[in-house]
Formats: C-alpha cells, structure tokens, sequence
C-alpha cells in the first residue's frame, strides 16, 4: 500500500459496498491527521484573536498564524512573508489582483493576455478588469494537444500587454506550462505576469523568485490543507503601491471620522478577523509536504499521471485529452457513447470518485469539443492500485451500457 | 442503491431514441437552459394555442438521465393545457424530492421510471432540466 495513505483518514472507508478509490483530488484534496489535529488543536486550546490579545492565548494564536505566513514564504522562496497575503482561496486572489492593482494599472490600448484553457476563476475577473478599463483581452494560442508554443507566446505579447494571467497547471489537461521563460518574455516588455497556481503548487517546488512571477495565488485545500483560505504572494513593490478593497477591523493604521490610513503590508489586505485556523492548517499542510519533501511529491504526482495516462489509453473507445508527456495531477477522458456524468455515476456505485462536467473551463470544452468530460485527479495517497481500480471501473461501465443499450 | 434503479430500460430506450427531437419551424416558445455546475444544455420549443401545448420539442446536450427525461416530458406535455402542465412540472419536482406518488391517480408513463433517481442526489438536476425548460417556457407564453 501507499505509505502515505494511512495517514489520511478518510481514505479507510467503503463508499457503495467497495473501498473508496478518491481520484478527485483536483477539486479537493484530502487532509492527513496532522492537518485535522492542527485545527482541532487551535481550536481546543488555543482559539483566539489575533494581533490584539494582551493575553496569553491571543499571543500564540498570532504566533501561530504569523508562523503560518513563514512556512508559506519558505515553501514558495518569497524573499519577505510580507509578500504573503492570506486569502479565501485562488479565486479571491486573483480577483484581489484583477479589482486592485488592474483596474487602477490598466487603461485603454492595454491588453491583458490569459490562456484560452484558464479556469473560470482566471478568465471572468479579466473579462470584467477589461470592460472597465477599456483595455482588450487577448489569448495565447493553444497548439492541439493544448500545450503553448513559446513562439507564438512570443507573437502574441506586445509593448501594450500589461498583465499575463496564466495557469501553471490546467486543471483539466494537466499540461504544465513553461512559467519562467513566459515570465521572461512578459518582461522584456514590460508587463507582470500573475501565475495561477491552484494546481501546481499541490504537486511541485514552485519557487517565485526563480520563476520571476509578480504574483502567485493558490487554495490550500488542493495541497492537503483546509477549505476557505488560500494565498495571494506579490512582489513587495507591486503590493506596496497596492489598495485594499475590503475595509474595516484588522487592517487599520489611524481611524478618523472622516478619513483612516492602514497598515503596512501583509495586512492592509488582512480585512476583519482573519482565517486563523485555515492558516495554521495550511501550515501543517506545508509541514506535512516538506517532510515527504516536494522534489517526491512531484515525481511521485507526475509518474501516476503518466502511469495513468498509459493504462487508460489501453481502454478500448476512450478519448484522453492534453499532452502525452510533460502533464501532472490529472487525466481527463471520455468513453465513446457514454456521458461522462454516467461515466461518474457507474464508477460511483463501485467506489471510484471522479469529478465529471466541465471543470470550470467552458471554453476549454468548446476547444475540446466536448460539452463534458470525466476527470481523474491524483494526490500523494494515489497509487497504481487505484488506478487500475479505474480501469476496472471502465470496463464495467462499457459492459454496464453495452447492456442496457442492448 | 442499484444501478438498475436508475438506469431502467425504458429510460435507455429514451435516450437512445429521443423522442420529439428537432425544432418546431414556426410559431413556438424556445426556451434555452443549462445547467451551469455540468454543462447540460435543452432548447425546448413549445406551440401553445388557446393554452393547449399542441407540439413540443427540444435539442439538447447531456447525459442519459437529462436527456431520456427530455424526451419524455415532451411526449407528456402534448394535448395538456398549460395549467395541467404545470401541475405535472410540480408532480415531477415531487417525485424527485422522494415524495411517495400515487401513479394509479397520476398515470405518468414511462416518466415513472424516473423515480428512482431520487436515490442519487447528484443527478436530480440532469433530470429536472427540462422540466424547468416546460415550466419557464408555459408561464412565459401566458
């Protein structure tokens, strides 16, 4: 067995009569013990708010959530944790990007420039950043097994382009794109480059200052840690020269009748009672990933993606979808004459947990030419076993609808 | 829980041969609805005359259970006054919810083999699409 999967409580139940094989690890992950005992542990010991208790348990509270914010720093090779700013999750960052620095930054003749397979949470808050400011969205273009050409990356980026907003992992292909040497084009023009990393960070070494990123957001609970809190890291200048768009408790400096100044960095975006225990639970989420030590977690994420990859192509009518090599985290599929949500239903009943719709990635569908597809996403307690529970769980879906159908 | 609860023959045979599939040339209500969590889509057009549903029919994309429950409420809605279409649409959200239906005084056909996907949550909406398309699209013509 995976040595890590004990570790993971809820991995050692049945669901339908059969062990559960949880192969949706891509919309969330599952929590080890040492995630869940860190959050039980504030809780019963230690609750309370923070960066104001004269008390004693107000004191390791705070430690405790600044020391969340120095793991986060580490595990992403931020220069200052005054670069890491806690949020609700990936979406809330990137909107905290899109609503403050975008809107202020860009005006008309700009462009901003995404990727056509960017989840809903990437696309939508630059739709809107463009409506407002006048400036045009523009896309990369996606060669057919949706990887980018460096080339036209290259084509597609101008002197006006002022803000890149680009996955570093599709959450549906799984393809992991070339960050650093995007960066660097971006750059050489003058943009920022705002990575989207809810998908990389769960399952590789992202290091900021080597990608040269300007902004990075990212959701624990896809990395072993707990819903509602994810971060959003900025290069210190840009954050600096930053707003705040949530207002009240918390990230005040000097409050008058009629005016109020905030406080420094991280906190003027820190808004009301932070998200104390999510913050610690990301911390011992980071905890937990560094003992493994990423270098494992990304070999081990990318050879089940790949093993997976293989063992499905074998799968008489299936169709995989993205690139063959280079991908981590995912393979998304769809067997011929069944929907993918039947495909899900069937697997259900023996146990398998995939994700089945379109992702959050509309128009990545309509590029696929599929109104839906089937998902199977991996973490650290994934193993070959469960993969070729999959493939199992297929053939009896084929056999399953060859029946009925007849 | 049985697969074969949910997936009955008869709702097969609906998916495999949708009835009523196509579009109405003239004279119709269209409504188009998806389902925004899975990407399910129905156009339904309906021809209402004197509030009698004369002709209904859809296209769509889905899985079975959305589309098999397509084609049977547009095989029911016909000849049915908007009123009693709408009494059916309130009858079907019943029998999703669980409700017990007493289908001796509610004869439904083939829909009655919808009844067992009340026992998987997570594919109530894929069934209930079109129902909302019917309801959306007779009040919208009175």
């Amino acid at each position: 067995m995976n040595a890590y999967k004990k570790d993971f409580p809820i991995l050692h139940q049945e669901v339908n009569g059969h062990p559960l094989v949880y192969l949706d690890s891509a919309a969330t992950s599952q929590k080890p013990y040492q995630v869940i005992e860190a959050l039980e542990n504030y809780y019963k010991s230690y609750n309370s708010n923070v960066h104001r208790g004269v008390h004693t348990l107000g004191s390791k509270a705070t430690d405790a959530y600044e020391g969340a914010r120095e793991k986060v720093r580490r595990f992403i090779n931020a220069r200052f944790s005054k670069e890491i700013i806690f949020t609700r999750g990936t979406t809330t960052a990137i909107n905290l990007v899109a609503s403050s620095y975008a809107r202020t930054h860009l005006r008309t003749g700009d462009e901003i420039v995404i990727t056509p397979s960017e989840h809903h949470s990437n696309l939508i808050p630059w739709q809107q950043v463009a409506k407002l400011t006048g400036a045009t969205l523009k896309f990369f273009p996606l060669e057919p097994d949706g990887t980018l050409d460096l080339s036209k990356v290259k084509e597609t980026l101008t002197d006006s382009t002022k803000i890149v907003a680009i996955q570093h992992v599709s959450n549906v292909l799984g393809t992991i794109h070339p960050i650093k040497e995007i960066a660097q084009l971006v750059h050489q023009h003058g943009g920022i480059i705002l990575v989207d990393g809810a998908q990389s960070v769960p399952h590789m070494k992202v290091d900021v200052q080597d990608l040269d990123a300007d902004f990075l957001a990212f959701s624990a609970h896809k990395m072993l840690g707990p819903t509602g809190i994810g971060v959003l890291y900025g290069k210190e200048a840009l954050l600096e020269e930053m707003e705040p768009i949530e207002f009240g408790g918390e990230m005040i400096d000097h409050v008058d009748l009629y005016d109020s100044s905030w406080k420094e960095l991280p906190w003027k975006f820190e808004g009301g009672t932070p998200i104390i225990a999510g913050a610690i639970g990301l911390g011992a989420a980071i905890d937990y990933l560094q003992a493994i030590g990423m270098e494992k977690v990304e070999a081990h994420d990318r050879a089940l993606t790949k093993l997976a990859f293989e063992k499905l192509s074998q799968v008489e009518g299936i169709t995989i979808y993205g690139p063959k090599e280079n991908r981590t985290g995912a393979v998304t599929f769809n067997l011929d004459d069944v929907h993918p949500h039947d495909v899900a239903t069937v697997l259900d009943a023996e146990g398998i947990a995939v994700r089945a719709g379109h992702h959050c990635c509309q128009p990545l569908m309509r590029w696929l030419q599929a109104t839906a597809t089937a998902r199977a996403s991996f973490s650290i307690y994934n193993d070959e076993q469960d993969i070729d529970r999959l493939v199992e769980g297929l053939q009896k879906t084929k056999e399953y609808f060859g029946n009925v159908f007849r | 829980m049985s697969l074969d609860d949910l997936y009955r023959r008869v709702i097969m045979d609906h998916y495999q041969r949708p009835r009523n599939r196509g579009q109405i040339e003239e004279g119709a209500v269209t409504v188009d609805l998806n389902n925004p969590t899975c990407g399910d889509r129905i156009s339904l057009q309906m021809r209402v005359v004197d509030h009698v549903i004369q002709e209904a029919k859809f296209i769509g994309e889905g899985c079975s259970i959305s589309l098999a429950s397509a084609s049977m409420m547009t095989e029911a809605v016909k000849g049915l006054t908007v009123d009693q279409a709408l009494e059916l649409v309130d009858l079907f959200s019943k029998m999703m919810q669980g409700e017990e239906i007493d289908f001796d005084k509610f004869p439904l056909e083939d829909i009655e083999a919808l009844t067992g996907v009340s026992k998987f949550p997570a594919r109530i909406k894929c069934a209930t699409l079109a129902w909302k398309a019917l309801e959306k699209g007779v009040k919208s013509g009175q």
